[in-house]
C-alpha cells in the first residue's frame, strides 16, 4: 500500500457525469460508498436511483497497474411518497448506502430515504435455459400439437445480465428523516438513527424494530440537540456511537441496558466560553463520525475541523485537523446563504494512515496523520488532464495573493463537495462534485 | 489616566468569529438569543415541503412532469374509430424513469 501522503501523486483516472453547467436536481449526489473489497462503488442521488460501478483492473501483476471503474448496475431504489397524515412530501433521495459484506455469489446493500430502508440483491445471471419443449425461444407458447418429439432444456451461456432485485423493505419505523444506516459486525442487524432515535433491526424481519436510543423530550420546547450520525464498531458487536449536533459523541453499550439512553462513554471537547459566539454551536455540530477499520480511532466532522478521537479518551479528540479554517471570517454570510448547515463527510484510507474530507470550490483535503502534512486538491476536468499529477491549491486568506492561490472571495460555495470515499486496499480515491464523479488513482500505487 | 494606545489594541484582538457575530446582529437585530436552540433544531426536524393534501400534491408533481417532458412527443398518431387498437398500434409508453447521467 502506499507511503506517506507526501508522497503521492495523484492523477484523474476518470470522471463521470454530466457536462451540463445546468444541474439537474435528481442528478445530484446524496452518498458514495465502497464495498468492504472495494471492487464495488455505489452511488445514490437526489432521484432516488442507485449506480454501481465495478472495478476492472488491467495488467494486475505490473507495479504500475491501471483500474478503471464501469457501470455495473443501475437502478431505481426509491421513489418519492406522500405523508397523508402530515400532507407532506417524503423525498426520494437516497441518504445512506451500506453494503453487507459478501455471503455468496450475490451483493446485497441496504439503502435509505428519509423513511424507509430497503435490502437490494444485486446478482449476476450468466446462462439461461434453452430447449424448452411449449416455448419457443422469445417466449411465446408453441401449439402442443405441433410438438412431435421432446428434448430437454440446458443451461447455454448469455451476456452477462446483473439484476437488482429489493428482497426487504423495511418501513415505519422513524417519524423524523433518516440520517444513518450502520450494518453491525455480527452481520445480523443493522441500526438506523433519525434525528431524535436510532432503531436496532434484524436484517431478515422487516415488521419488527427495537428502539435503542430515544432522546426525545417529553415537551419539544425543551429539544436543545439532534443525533446527526451513528455508527456500529467495526469489530465489537455490542458498541456503537452516536454524535450530536452540540458537537458530542455518546458511545453505547447494548449489553448494559436494552435501552441505551444512558451513555457508557460520552467525548467532549471543552470549549472555552470566552470564544463562544453565536455559530459556536452550529459550527460544532457534527456532519460525520467514521471508526477507523481498526477499531481503536473515530474520526468527527464538524464544519471547519476533522478530529480524530481515541476511544480510550473522552476529554478531547489526539488530533485536529483545520479544513478550512479561513471560512471563520466569512461564517456571517454563509449562514445567510446556508452553507453553515452543510454536512461535509470524512473518510479513513485503508490503513488509517490517512484521512480525507470536501469543501468548497471543488476543493477537497487529504491530512497524513503519521508525517503530519497535508494537501489540497482539486476535482475539476479543466484542471486535470488523464494521468496527469495534479496539482496541489491553495487558499489565500487574507493580504498578498500569491500566484496560483485562490482568494476566499473567488471560492465558489455552490460547487461544494460533501461525499468522499478511499478505496478500502488500493490508493484510489472517490470525491462526488454536486452530480459529477471524479476518481484518482496515486501514479505510485 | 489611561493609555489610548492600549485601548486601541483591545479592539483589535477581537477574535473573526466574534466580528462575524456582530456582523449578523447588526443585520438581524431580531435574531434569537439562542440560536442552536429549539426554533432552529425544530426547523430541521420538519424539513420538506408541506401540501395541502394529497390532491394539492399530485397536481404538483404533474406540473414539474410536464415541465420537464418538453418534446413529449408527437407521436400521437388518432387510432380512433377505425379499429380496435391492438398493443402493437399504441405508441410506445415513455419510459418515467430517466437513467442517470453517471451510467451514460
Amino acid at each position: 500500500m502506499a507511503g506517506a501522503g507526501g508522497d503521492m501523486q495523484w492523477c484523474l483516472s476518470q470522471a463521470k457525469g454530466s457536462l451540463d453547467d445546468d444541474v439537474t436536481e435528481a442528478d445530484i449526489i446524496s452518498t458514495l460508498e465502497f464495498n468492504h473489497t472495494g471492487e464495488l462503488l455505489a452511488t445514490g442521488d437526489k432521484g432516488g436511483r442507485i449506480v454501481i460501478f465495478q472495478q476492472e483492473i488491467e495488467n494486475k501483476r505490473q507495479p504500475q497497474y491501471r483500474s478503471e471503474y464501469n457501470v455495473y448496475s443501475t437502478f431505481q431504489s426509491h421513489e418519492p411518497e406522500f405523508d397523508y397524515l402530515k400532507s407532506l412530501e417524503i423525498e426520494e433521495k437516497i441518504n445512506k448506502i451500506r453494503w453487507i459484506p459478501q455471503k455468496n455469489a450475490a451483493h446485497f446493500l441496504l439503502s435509505t430515504n428519509d423513511k424507509t430502508i430497503k435490502l437490494w440483491k444485486i446478482s449476476e445471471r450468466d446462462k439461461r435455459p434453452e430447449g424448452y419443449n411449449l416455448k419457443e425461444e422469445d417466449g411465446r407458447y408453441r401449439d402442443p400439437s405441433t410438438v412431435t418429439s421432446l428434448r430437454v432444456p440446458v443451461f447455454r451461456p448469455m451476456d452477462l445480465m446483473v439484476e437488482a432485485s429489493p428482497r426487504k423493505v423495511f418501513a415505519n419505523a422513524h417519524t423524523y428523516h433518516i440520517n444513518s444506516v450502520s450494518v453491525n459486525s455480527d452481520n445480523e442487524t443493522y441500526l438506523s438513527a433519525d434525528d431524535l432515535r436510532i432503531n436496532l433491526w434484524h436484517l431478515e424481519i422487516t415488521d419488527r424494530s427495537f428502539n435503542i436510543v430515544d432522546i426525545k423530550p417529553a415537551n419539544m420546547e425543551e429539544l436543545t440537540e439532534v443525533i446527526t450520525a451513528a455508527e456500529f464498531h467495526p469489530h465489537q458487536c455490542n458498541t456503537f456511537v452516536y454524535s450530536s449536533s452540540k458537537g458530542t459523541i455518546r458511545m453505547c453499550d447494548m449489553r448494559a441496558s436494552a435501552l441505551c439512553d444512558k451513555h457508557s462513554k460520552m467525548f467532549e471537547e471543552p470549549e472555552d466560553p470566552s470564544n463562544r459566539s453565536f455559530f459556536s454551536e452550529i459550527i460544532s455540530s457534527i456532519s460525520d463520525v467514521k471508526f477507523s477499520h481498526s477499531g481503536r480511532y473515530m474520526m468527527t466532522r464538524d464544519y471547519l475541523s476533522v478530529k480524530i478521537w481515541d476511544l480510550n479518551m473522552e476529554s478531547k479528540p489526539v488530533e485536529t485537523y483545520q479544513v478550512h479554517e479561513y471560512l471563520r471570517s466569512k461564517l456571517c454570510s454563509l449562514y445567510e446563504n446556508d452553507c453553515i448547515f452543510d454536512k461535509f463527510e470524512c473518510c479513513w484510507n485503508g490503513n488509517d494512515s490517512m484521512v480525507m474530507t470536501g469543501s468548497y470550490n471543488n476543493f477537497f483535503r487529504m491530512f497524513d496523520r503519521d508525517h503530519r502534512w497535508d494537501v489540497t486538491l482539486e476535482a475539476s476536468r479543466e484542471n486535470s488532464k488523464p494521468f496527469q499529477v495534479i496539482k496541489p491549491r491553495k487558499v489565500c486568506a487574507g493580504g498578498k495573493r500569491k500566484k496560483d492561490e485562490i482568494s476566499v472571495d473567488s471560492l465558489d460555495f455552490n460547487k461544494k463537495i460533501l461525499h468522499t470515499a478511499w478505496h478500502p486496499q488500493d490508493s484510489i480515491i472517490v470525491v462526488a462534485t454536486t452530480n459529477n464523479l471524479y476518481i484518482f488513482q496515486d501514479k505510485m500505487n | 489616566c489611561c493609555d489610548i494606545r492600549s485601548l486601541e489594541v483591545e479592539d483589535k484582538v477581537i477574535s473573526p468569529e466574534k466580528a462575524e457575530e456582530a456582523k449578523l446582529k447588526a443585520r438581524y437585530p431580531n435574531l434569537g438569543h439562542k440560536p442552536g436552540g429549539s426554533d432552529l433544531l425544530r426547523k430541521r426536524l420538519q424539513k420538506g415541503q408541506k401540501y395541502f393534501d394529497s390532491g394539492d400534491y399530485n397536481m404538483a408533481k404533474a406540473k414539474i412532469k410536464n415541465k420537464q417532458l418538453p418534446t413529449a412527443a408527437p407521436e400521437k398518431t388518432e387510432i380512433t374509430g377505425d379499429h380496435i387498437p391492438t398493443p402493437q398500434d399504441l405508441p410506445q409508453r415513455k419510459p418515467s424513469l430517466v437513467a442517470s447521467k453517471l451510467a451514460g
